[in-house]
């Protein structure tokens, strides 16, 4: 395990996880949540377990980043709050 | 009702936190699971199910009552999507848009008109804009490698990472890819709403009847040495057969669950052009 290597990722996560809360447009939102499973998954597969890394990759940044898209294309782009 | 959910956040977070207090240490030798479960998977999985991958086999085998219910889990939420969505309107009133597949001109039909039975016109809406010529081109050549990789990932599962749920993601993912490339009435027309819905409890029996089927076989549920004599193989070969066809059963239920989530959000229920 690098450290820097790491941190890095850490730092991106933690930051796409804040952006994906606190952004007013749904869907960059949405592919800002995309962006935090990818980095999870980056994590997971440092930390060796590259099962849960396969699946966060294939579901988590894969296909429920689909489902929010479509999700918000059925809806609407602004949040209400 | 902002600053309650905020309160109620941080008081959950508080607690989390709190409680990983309680939790070994990371990769504490002395934690119980590194004492008694790890050593035991670790050394024993080899000559117990002759799984190299020990994920695999602890995912399948030694948890397999888990992981029954995790594929039962996603079944229900696409049920929940379905029963949510899903709305059976008949045909609205008004002009409908037909495309001539050959030539590419669009026919208004208008309202109590019919078009005479013909495979050469395929119905459009409104609001539908024609998919790129290059994007079509690019997935359909795409997506029969995506299909084979998502094969070789359920069925390779023993000896590399993969499995069921990541494979039948990637095979959904295809089809996913299909209905974005195209439009959703050419995916639905590949895989019919009532054969995806029947495939998705499929897969769930398939798993929970692999069993049933150890249960009648007189050992223990989900205990696959018992499919040693259906299988004509020694129990340790049968428990490695035995994951292969749950992860089959896994793969199948997890498609076909994306894929009717996928098509009942992106049309709101209606299964017309879809995004």
């Amino acid at each position: 395990m690098i450290w820097e290597l790491d941190l890095a990722i850490l730092t991106l996560v933690v930051m796409a996880g804040i952006g994906a809360i606190t952004v007013k447009d749904l869907l960059g939102a949405a592919i800002l949540f995309g962006a935090y499973s990818f980095m999870m998954c980056l994590l997971w597969s440092i930390m060796g377990a590259v099962d849960v890394s396969f699946t966060e990759a294939s579901v988590g940044a894969g296909v429920s980043t689909v489902f929010f898209v479509a999700a918000v294309f059925r809806t609407t782009r602004r949040t209400k709050d | 009702m902002k600053i309650i959910g905020l309160i109620i956040a941080l008081v959950t977070g508080v607690l989390l936190i709190g409680a990983t207090g309680d939790f070994p240490d990371w990769a504490d030798p002395a934690s119980p699971a590194s004492t008694h479960l790890s050593p035991h998977f670790i050394e024993k999985t080899m000559e117990e199910t002759s799984v190299p991958n020990i994920v695999t086999a602890v995912l399948a085998d030694y948890r397999g009552y888990d992981t029954m219910y995790e594929t039962a889990v996603i079944f229900t939420a696409g049920l929940a999507c379905f029963i949510l969505l899903r709305i059976f309107v008949r045909e609205e009133p008004g002009d409908r848009l037909y495309r001539h597949l050959l030539t590419g001109v669009t026919v208004r039909v208008k309202e109590g008109m019919e078009l005479p039975p013909s495979e050469d016109f395929e119905r459009i809406d409104a609001t539908w804009t024609p998919p790129d010529l290059i994007i079509k081109t690019v997935c359909r050549f795409l997506i029969p490698f995506i299909q084979l990789f998502a094969l070789y990932v359920i069925a390779h599962g023993h000896h590399s990472p993969g499995g069921g749920f990541q494979g039948g993601v990637i095979l959904g993912a295809s089809i996913i890819l299909l209905a974005i490339s195209q439009d959703l009435r050419t995916s639905v027309r590949r895989l019919r709403e009532k054969l995806d819905a029947v495939l998705c409890a499929v897969g769930v029996i398939i798993y929970a009847g692999t069993g049933a089927l150890c249960l009648l076989l007189g050992l223990n549920f989900l205990d696959y040495s018992a499919l040693a004599s259906v299988l004509h193989c020694d129990p340790v070969t049968a428990r490695s057969h035995g994951i292969l066809i749950v992860e089959i059963g896994v793969g199948i239920a997890v498609m076909c669950t994306m894929i009717w989530i996928y098509n009942n959000v992106s049309s709101t229920g209606k299964y017309d052009e879809g995004l």
